[in-house]
């Protein structure tokens, strides 16, 4: 039978009940939230499985959203079932003052130079990840600059400002 | 001992340094073997690798940076110089992203146009890989002579675009422009040509005895390791295993062709380049299939002829000027997409593409407003690369060297 995204909800949901919330489904993806701690049962769980199989991390990479509290950073997921031809999105929130998630190298090789670019840009802490540093940056950097933090280089420029890009408001 | 030996000793080198017995090498990062910006910092025993130290990074140009400021039309520039062997794959990857964020339907001969596109592009990306590969073997004929097949390739996106390495092809719902007579005249001309040429490329070096004894064997990596490191695309495929994102997930209509994946199965640097020998066969094939399916569609619906764009897309795809000078929707639509004036919705968005050498994604997240929230390229060398050491420990020197062409690793794509 094919796996469908209903049926894999379906799965995940009796398996970690409550803790996995926000399912969605756009654009045929479905995507779900999972608490930063035990990132790491799920995607074994998501790797082991029989019926799930999603073992292979097509992409990871990190969000910044300064106005929710206490859940600023977001580390993605997207996992690919090869066999069933079926992706999936998973997202991880974490507190900006302590960004800890589980490293998934153990799980997947190519999370390693991902996980690296993460916390270059974003500055997420990547717990048990062998090599944990800069990779695109140089190793001097002292901060994160993909972190929506950063105003324009040249703040006299009125062009550039968020109201000139639906936002509203300067940084 | 001589003063001149004497005076070497005023180099301080670590204790370890003096006594360990093997060679700490630089290779790169602008050595002429690496074909772009890399640096491997190699221990070497003889003319064995032991182990190496790939850094990159060294022309980043924080792209998902600049793109969180940039209207969505402008983005198309940047995805330009990600894999530069094959821009137009990515300027349409992009595209596609925005359409399936704003829920564009293109029309079927915008589509195949771009098929053609996109294949011929592969095609130019696969001839450097390759004909790479044979230079860094030693033999620089086959590279000098595909280079002008490339340069035909050029031409027609030239005549489609008015530029040739860094196209910015197309828009957000199509083209810019219509094709144009001399566009097809000169795709025929292609495609009645590239036959010869391959056959001659293939001639030269598929039973080639050298070029088989340096290729196989060298740089191997299984199928399950392949997969473990994220590998897509043509190395993928040399390792046997069939994943494709034309037939996985199909875009721009490429469920209508029909055409077979090449695939190897030990993942040597022989097998990539058999692999990419054979997907250039393939794209030749969808070129032509295309072509008929709109002749097909002009001969049935001759209006089509004038179509090369969505017209549900006008907040996003620019008008022609001519339009602009004369219409009043066009110039309403050209000022509101110059001034920025048009929110895109809100959304997250995955759209992958095959590349030139893997699947290349767009992972957009969209807050309404003018600009992506965020974009995040999924770069197919980057994930690949990865896995370098690995495949190079323990083999030869000149091996890791023709590893690394077969890999096709871009140094645009890789640092973004």
């Amino acid at each position: 039978m094919a796996l469908s995204n209903e049926l894999i909800q379906e799965q995940l949901t009796n398996k970690f009940g409550e803790q996995l919330t926000n399912w969605e489904q756009q654009f045929g993806l479905l995507t779900f939230t999972a608490p930063a701690e035990n990132n790491i049962e799920i995607m074994h769980y998501l790797y082991d499985n029989e019926t799930l199989r999603f073992r292979f991390l097509t992409d990871l990479t990190a969000v910044h959203y300064p106005e929710k509290t206490g859940e600023e950073l977001c580390v993605v997921y997207l996992l690919h079932n090869l066999i069933d031809n079926i992706r999936l999105r998973y997202k991880v929130y974490m507190p900006i003052s302590q960004p800890d998630v589980q490293s998934v190298t153990s799980i997947f090789s190519s999370a390693n130079w991902l996980e690296r670019e993460a916390y270059d840009f974003f500055g997420v802490n990547f717990i048990g990840h062998p090599n944990l540093s800069r990779i695109m940056n140089v190793d001097d950097m002292d901060y994160f600059p993909m972190r929506k933090e950063y105003p324009m280089e040249d703040p006299t420029r009125r062009d550039k400002d968020d109201e000139m890009f639906g936002r509203g408001g300067s940084f | 001992m001589t003063e001149l030996q004497q005076h070497k000793h005023h180099i301080k080198l670590s204790e370890e340094s003096l006594q360990k017995q093997t060679t700490t090498i630089n290779l790169g990062p602008t050595h002429p073997a690496t074909h772009g910006v890399f640096q491997n910092i190699m221990e070497i025993d003889g003319e064995r690798v032991i182990e190496t130290v790939p850094t990159v990074g060294f022309i980043h140009r924080a792209f998902e940076k600049i793109a969180e400021r940039r209207p969505f039309y402008q983005i198309t520039t940047l995805t330009d110089r990600l894999n530069y062997c094959s821009s137009p794959i990515n300027n349409m990857g992009w595209h596609m992203t925005m359409e399936k964020l704003l829920k564009i339907k293109v029309p079927k001969r915008v589509e195949y146009l771009r098929v053609i596109i996109m294949e011929l592009s592969r095609i130019a990306d696969h001839l450097v890989c390759n004909s790479v590969i044979a230079v860094d073997t030693g033999a620089l004929t086959p590279f000098t002579y595909v280079f002008q097949t490339r340069e035909h390739i050029y031409e027609i996106f030239e005549e489609i675009c008015g530029s040739r390495l860094t196209t910015n092809i197309g828009r957000v719902g199509g083209f810019e422009r219509n094709f144009t007579e001399a566009s097809f005249t000169k795709l025929n001309a292609f495609i009645k040509d590239f036959p010869r040429v391959m056959n001659e490329f293939e001639n030269l070096l598929n039973r080639n005895r050298i070029f088989m004894d340096r290729c196989i064997g060298a740089g191997p990596i299984s199928a399950e390791r392949a997969l473990n490191y994220g590998f897509t695309g043509p190395n993928l495929r040399a390792t046997g295993v069939d994943y494709d994102v034309r037939i996985a997930q199909p875009y721009s209509s490429y469920e209508d062709f029909e055409f077979s994946i090449p695939v190897g199965t030990i993942g040597d640097v022989y097998d990539r380049f058999m692999v990419r020998n054979g997907e250039m066969w393939q794209s030749l094939s969808i070129i032509k299939q295309a072509l008929e399916k709109i002749q097909a569609i002009e001969k049935e619906f001759p209006e089509q002829k004038n179509i090369f764009y969505a017209q549900e897309a006008d907040h996003f795809h620019l008008p022609p000027k001519q339009d602009v000078y004369t219409k009043m929707e066009a110039l309403i639509y050209h000022f509101k997409i110059i001034m920025g004036e048009i929110d895109a919705p809100v959304g997250e968005v995955y759209h992958s593409v095959e590349g030139g050498n893997g699947e290349l994604g767009y992972y957009l997240i969209s807050d309404g407003g003018r600009t992506p929230y965020r974009l995040h390229f999924r770069r197919p060398c980057f994930i690949y690369y990865q896995a370098y050491p690995e495949m190079v420990r323990n083999g030869l020197l000149s091996d890791a060297i023709i590893t690394l062409s077969s890999l096709n690793v871009i140094a645009g794509e890789l640092d973004a």
